[in-house]
């Protein structure tokens, strides 16, 4: 197993209320194998994310990632396993210094993990640009500059200079419109296919995490309340909770807009 | 149905901005209507809300016209509600939602304080927040996103307005949460037989109950028209393109299917 998530929980104290964002979660993720986690605002997925990416600590439970106790690793053995796990958030502008060029961007991860000798790090960041649809070119401009949809596209590339093994997304396309999105998605699936990596897929999102996901998991209240294929989630939701987020998502209606039916 | 206003012509440009965010619009809003503005991102579909809301910035430029049917345009809050995609940067964090949603009654309907507070913990009620009462005496920042966005749909809705602009208002909510404020918005509109103007990026969203749809891109409208007859036999080959990004659960996934 690439990802053993075990019992894991975690409170927060908010407006004096203590309440369990995670509680009690396990799953685990086979390598090169899309996980797409859902549920509503406050489901405790994004904990789960952020707790995996040691961006936020635990108070109960384990995680083993490549054979390791991935929480118990800190310091310099943290620094150099964080290759392996990459991520790509919602807003990407936020996560790259403004100043930065698209160059400076990718080759910080290279450098900072030493993917490949100085001297060949310009045709990486090419190559990088190419594989993710951009023109090498692009490697000279601001990263203020590009289009969000382009710049989606480096956050994908930074997150596989790195030749991780696995990759934690959380909303990634969300804020982008439709027309993009799709293109994004393709893209994402074509990686991990070629390579292999595994994707941990965060969102509110079912049409999307359809498209994507081999397994979906199904969170609410901090709880684990499904795990299946993404067909059996879809077509034979157990829990409430996916059956929920089945109805909200929006389908086109090419008919004429209905009406209900007032029985008097 | 008679046109409530007549869009003709319309260009809007921002301060500074050489290139207009709108041009050469012309478009009917029909009265008691659900009119769906949809576009992606620069499609100028924010730029027309503002522009019917009269909130544009200093020193847009507004050419072309704007014949409201009553021949003055409609009064921003008491003929004309919002809704915006962020209920946090519509409601002042320091009033309570009692204070933000009685102010309207009180300004435009001259109610006194009292029957202001009563007008709005009955619009509390309408927009189905639990516990109502106790919502009146809360801050915007001790509640959810989703009981923020009731609040400002009744905070908009106070002073009984004819017509209601509702822009991107569900598009910070989960999938659930939009549900909900989307079929909120359809019934209290349909109650009041109010004119709703709904700006969204997702058709598929606008379809399930527009009565018309208008599709923006780059600045300018591709079509209009009622919405199933957008939907099933689009002219604009960017209408299509639109529609062949939809992806919901019936959608060919991307990936073949797990093995397990």
């Amino acid at each position: 197993m690439l990802l053993d998530i075990a019992n894991l929980s975690k409170r927060f104290s908010s407006g004096g209320r203590d309440v369990a964002a995670l509680n009690d979660v396990s799953l685990t993720l086979p390598p090169g194998e899309t996980l797409g986690l859902v549920g509503a605002s406050g489901s405790g997925k994004s904990t789960l994310a952020r707790i995996l990416l040691r961006l936020t600590s635990a108070d109960a439970g384990s995680i083993r990632f490549e054979g390791k106790d991935w929480l118990a690793l800190s310091g310099a053995e943290l620094r150099r396993r964080r290759a392996k796990m990459q991520m790509v958030f919602q807003d990407v502008l936020g996560a790259f210094n403004p100043r930065a060029t698209v160059a400076s961007v990718l080759g910080d991860p290279l450098r900072i993990h030493d993917i490949v000798p100085k001297v060949e790090r310009p045709r990486e960041i090419a190559t990088l640009l190419e594989r993710v649809g951009l023109p090498a070119s692009y490697a000279s401009r601001s990263i203020r500059e590009v289009s969000g949809g382009q710049r989606q596209r480096i956050a994908i590339a930074r997150a596989i200079a790195t030749r991780p093994s696995l990759i934690v997304l959380d909303e990634a396309v969300s804020a982008l419109d439709v027309s993009i999105r799709g293109k994004i998605l393709e893209l994402l699936v074509e990686l991990q296919q070629e390579r292999g990596i595994a994707c941990l897929f965060v969102s509110h999102d079912l049409a999307v995490l359809r498209a994507v996901s081999h397994r979906i998991a199904v969170m609410e209240a901090g709880r684990l309340v499904e795990i299946a294929s993404a067909r059996q989630v879809i077509e034979n939701p157990q829990s409430s909770a996916a059956r929920a987020l089945i109805a909200a998502v929006p389908r086109l209606v090419t008919g004429m807009p209905e009406r209900p039916h007032h029985d008097v | 149905m008679s046109a409530l206003c007549e869009i003709r012509e319309l260009e809007v440009a921002y301060r500074g901005n050489s290139v207009p965010a709108l041009t050469n619009i012309d478009l009917d809003i029909h009265a008691g209507e659900r009119l769906a503005i949809i576009g992606e991102s620069g499609s100028g579909k924010s730029t027309l809300a503002r522009t019917i809301a009269r909130l544009l910035p200093a020193g847009a430029r507004v050419r072309g016209e704007m014949r409201w049917s009553l021949g003055q345009a409609p009064l921003p809050g008491r003929d004309m509600g919002f809704v915006f995609q962020d209920p946090a940067a519509s409601l002042n964090p320091v009033l309570t939602v009692g204070e933000q949603v009685a102010e309207g009654a009180r300004l435009h309907l001259g109610l006194t304080r009292r029957t202001a507070y009563e007008r709005a913990l009955d619009m509390l009620e309408r927009v189905r927040i639990p516990d109502p009462a106790k919502v009146l005496k809360a801050f915007p920042h001790q509640l959810s996103g989703g009981q923020r966005q009731r609040v400002a749909i009744a905070a908009a809705l106070a002073a009984g307005p004819g017509i209601l602009i509702a822009d991107e208002a569900t598009s910070a909510l989960d999938m659930i949460v939009q549900a909900e404020i989307v079929s909120l918005l359809d019934e209290l509109v349909r109650e009041a037989g109010m004119t709703l103007i709904f700006i969204t990026h997702d058709i598929a969203l606008a379809s399930g109950f527009a009565d018309r749809v208008a599709i923006f891109r780059d600045g300018g409208l591709v079509e209009a028209g009622p919405t199933g007859a957008i939907l099933t036999s689009p002219k604009d080959v960017y209408t299509r393109a639109l529609l062949a990004s939809h992806r919901d659960l019936s959608t060919p996934p991307l990936i073949s299917e797990a093995a397990s």
